[in-house]
C-alpha cells in the first residue's frame, strides 16, 4: 500500500517521521487533504490540529501552530515554529495561557495587542482541543 | 623578600582559583557539546525553510514582498548578541569593537540607527554610549528554546514592517571551532542571499505565491536570529572554555614559580639558622 512519509521540523528539532496513509488539515485557504502521490504544493497553515491517518487506521493528532506544508508525491514537511504531539503536551500550562490570553482579552486594555492575545488564545485551545483527544 | 607564610598563602589561594576556572572549564565543555546539538537539530529545520523561499524566488521572478526589497537605508537596526558575563576572553569585546567601528564608519548621527541587545555586556555597553535600545533581552537560558526569542525576533520584524527601521543586521560571534570564533555581521533584512538552489520540484501554491511569502518570510528573518543565537552560544561555551583552561594554565605556572620560592625562601631560612649556629658555637670557644 502506498504510504506518506510526514516529518514535522520546528526550530527545536524534529517533532515526529513516519509514515501514514493520509494526511489532513487546515490551510489558510481551507481544508486539505493529502493522500500518497500528491502533486508539489506548498501551502500556509493555521493554528489547528493536523490529522494524521495510521497505516493500521488509527489517527494521530499533532497540534501545529501555524507555518506552513511542503507536499511531494511520497514525503510531506511540516515546518513551523512549534508543534507538539499530543503525549508531549503540557496540559497545565496550556491551560493557564489559555486563562492569560482570555484575561487579556476581557480586560478592554487599551495597551494590550489584541492580535497577540487572540493568537495565545487559539494556540492553547488548539492545544487542549488535541490533548483532550 | 617575602616571609614563608605570605608565600604559602599565595601558592594557596592560587590553587583555589585555579580549582574555580578549572571547574568552570569543564562546565563550559559540557555545554558546548549540548549547544552544538541543538545548532545541528536547528540546521534541517532552517536548510527547509530555505530550499522553499529559493524555489519560489527562482521560479517566479515577478513576486515581490517588501522584506525582498531594498529601500534606502535611513535607519538601521543591529541586533547585537553578546554574553551575560564576562570571564569568556575577548568574546564580548570583539562583537562590542565590530558595533563601535561600524556605527562610526556608516552612521552621523544616533538617529540613524537603533539596538536590539541580547546579552548584558551589550545592554550595558549601549546604555552607558546612550545608544538608543529598541529592545532588550537579558538571561537568556544557556541553551535557548525557541519560544524564548522568538518575541524579540517577531519584534525586531515587526520594525522593518512598520518602516522604523530599513534594514536589520545582526552581530555576533560565529561559531568556527572549539578554539576560534570570528565575530560576523550578517543583513537579516532584506533577505538577499537566497541562493538559488536547483530546484528539483516545481510546486503549486495554494492560494499563490505572495501569501505564502507572507507566511514564510516573517518566519524565516525570525528563524536566521534564532539560527544566530545558537550560533553565538556555542561561540560563548567555546571562548569561556578557552579562557578558562587558559586561566587554568597560567595557574599552574603561578604555583611552580611560587612553590619555587618557597623552597628558596625555606633552604635561606634553614641555613641561616645553621650559620647562627655555628657562628654561636665558635664564639663560644
Amino acid at each position: 500500500m502506498n504510504t506518506l512519509t510526514v516529518s514535522v521540523v520546528t526550530p527545536d528539532g524534529q517533532v515526529l517521521e513516519n509514515d501514514y496513509q493520509m494526511l489532513s488539515c487546515k490551510a489558510e485557504g481551507g481544508e486539505l487533504g493529502i493522500l500518497p502521490g500528491h502533486i508539489p504544493l506548498v501551502a500556509p497553515l493555521t493554528i489547528n490540529a493536523v490529522r494524521l491517518k495510521r497505516e493500521d487506521n488509527g489517527e494521530d493528532l499533532v497540534a501545529v501552530n501555524g507555518g506552513f506544508l511542503e507536499v511531494r508525491p511520497d514525503k510531506v514537511t511540516i515546518l513551523a515554529q512549534s508543534a507538539e504531539v499530543a503525549n508531549d503536551i503540557d496540559v497545565e500550562r496550556a491551560e493557564r495561557a489559555k486563562e492569560r490570553a482570555a484575561q487579556l482579552l476581557e480586560s478592554n486594555n487599551p495597551e494590550v495587542d489584541v492580535e497577540r492575545a487572540k493568537l495565545a488564545l487559539s494556540r492553547a485551545m488548539n492545544r487542549l482541543s488535541v490533548a483532550q483527544r | 623578600m617575602a616571609s614563608l607564610k605570605d608565600i604559602q598563602d599565595r601558592i594557596n589561594s592560587t590553587k583555589k582559583t585555579q580549582q574555580i576556572t578549572r571547574a568552570m572549564q569543564m562546565v563550559s565543555a559540557s555545554k558546548l557539546a549540548r549547544a552544538e546539538e541543538n545548532a545541528k537539530r536547528y540546521a534541517s529545520y532552517s536548510e527547509k525553510i530555505q530550499e522553499v523561499i529559493a524555489n519560489i524566488a527562482s521560479n517566479n521572478s515577478d513576486v515581490s514582498h517588501p522584506m525582498l526589497e531594498r529601500r534606502e537605508v535611513k535607519r538601521t537596526g543591529y541586533i547585537l548578541v553578546t554574553a551575560d558575563s564576562g570571564l569568556a576572553g575577548a568574546y564580548n569585546s570583539n562583537v562590542i569593537r565590530k558595533l563601535y567601528t561600524t556605527i562610526a564608519e556608516r552612521h552621523k548621527s544616533q538617529d540613524e540607527f537603533t539596538i536590539i541587545g541580547i546579552g548584558r555586556m551589550g545592554v550595558d555597553y549601549c546604555r552607558k554610549n546612550d545608544y538608543e535600545l529598541a529592545d532588550t533581552v537579558i538571561g537568556l537560558a544557556d541553551q535557548p528554546q525557541y519560544a524564548e526569542i522568538k518575541g524579540i525576533a517577531s519584534r525586531a520584524v515587526q520594525l522593518f514592517a512598520d518602516e522604523k527601521i530599513d534594514e536589520l543586521k545582526i552581530i555576533y560571534n560565529h561559531f568556527v571551532s572549539a578554539i576560534s570564533q570570528e565575530v560576523q555581521m550578517d543583513t537579516l533584512i532584506p533577505v538577499t542571499n537566497i541562493d538559488a538552489a536547483e530546484s528539483s520540484s516545481t510546486y503549486e501554491y495554494e492560494p499563490n505565491e505572495e501569501s505564502i511569502l507572507e507566511v514564510l518570510l516573517p518566519q524565516y528573518a525570525e528563524s536566521l536570529v534564532y539560527g544566530a543565537l545558537l550560533d553565538a552560544k556555542a561561540s560563548e561555551h567555546a571562548a569561556r572554555m578557552t579562557a578558562m583552561s587558559a586561566a587554568t594554565d597560567n595557574a599552574d605556572d603561578l604555583i611552580g614559580d611560587l612553590t619555587l620560592s618557597y623552597n628558596r625562601a625555606r633552604q635561606a631560612a634553614i641555613t641561616q639558622e645553621i650559620s647562627e649556629i655555628v657562628g654561636g658555637a665558635a664564639a663560644l670557644e
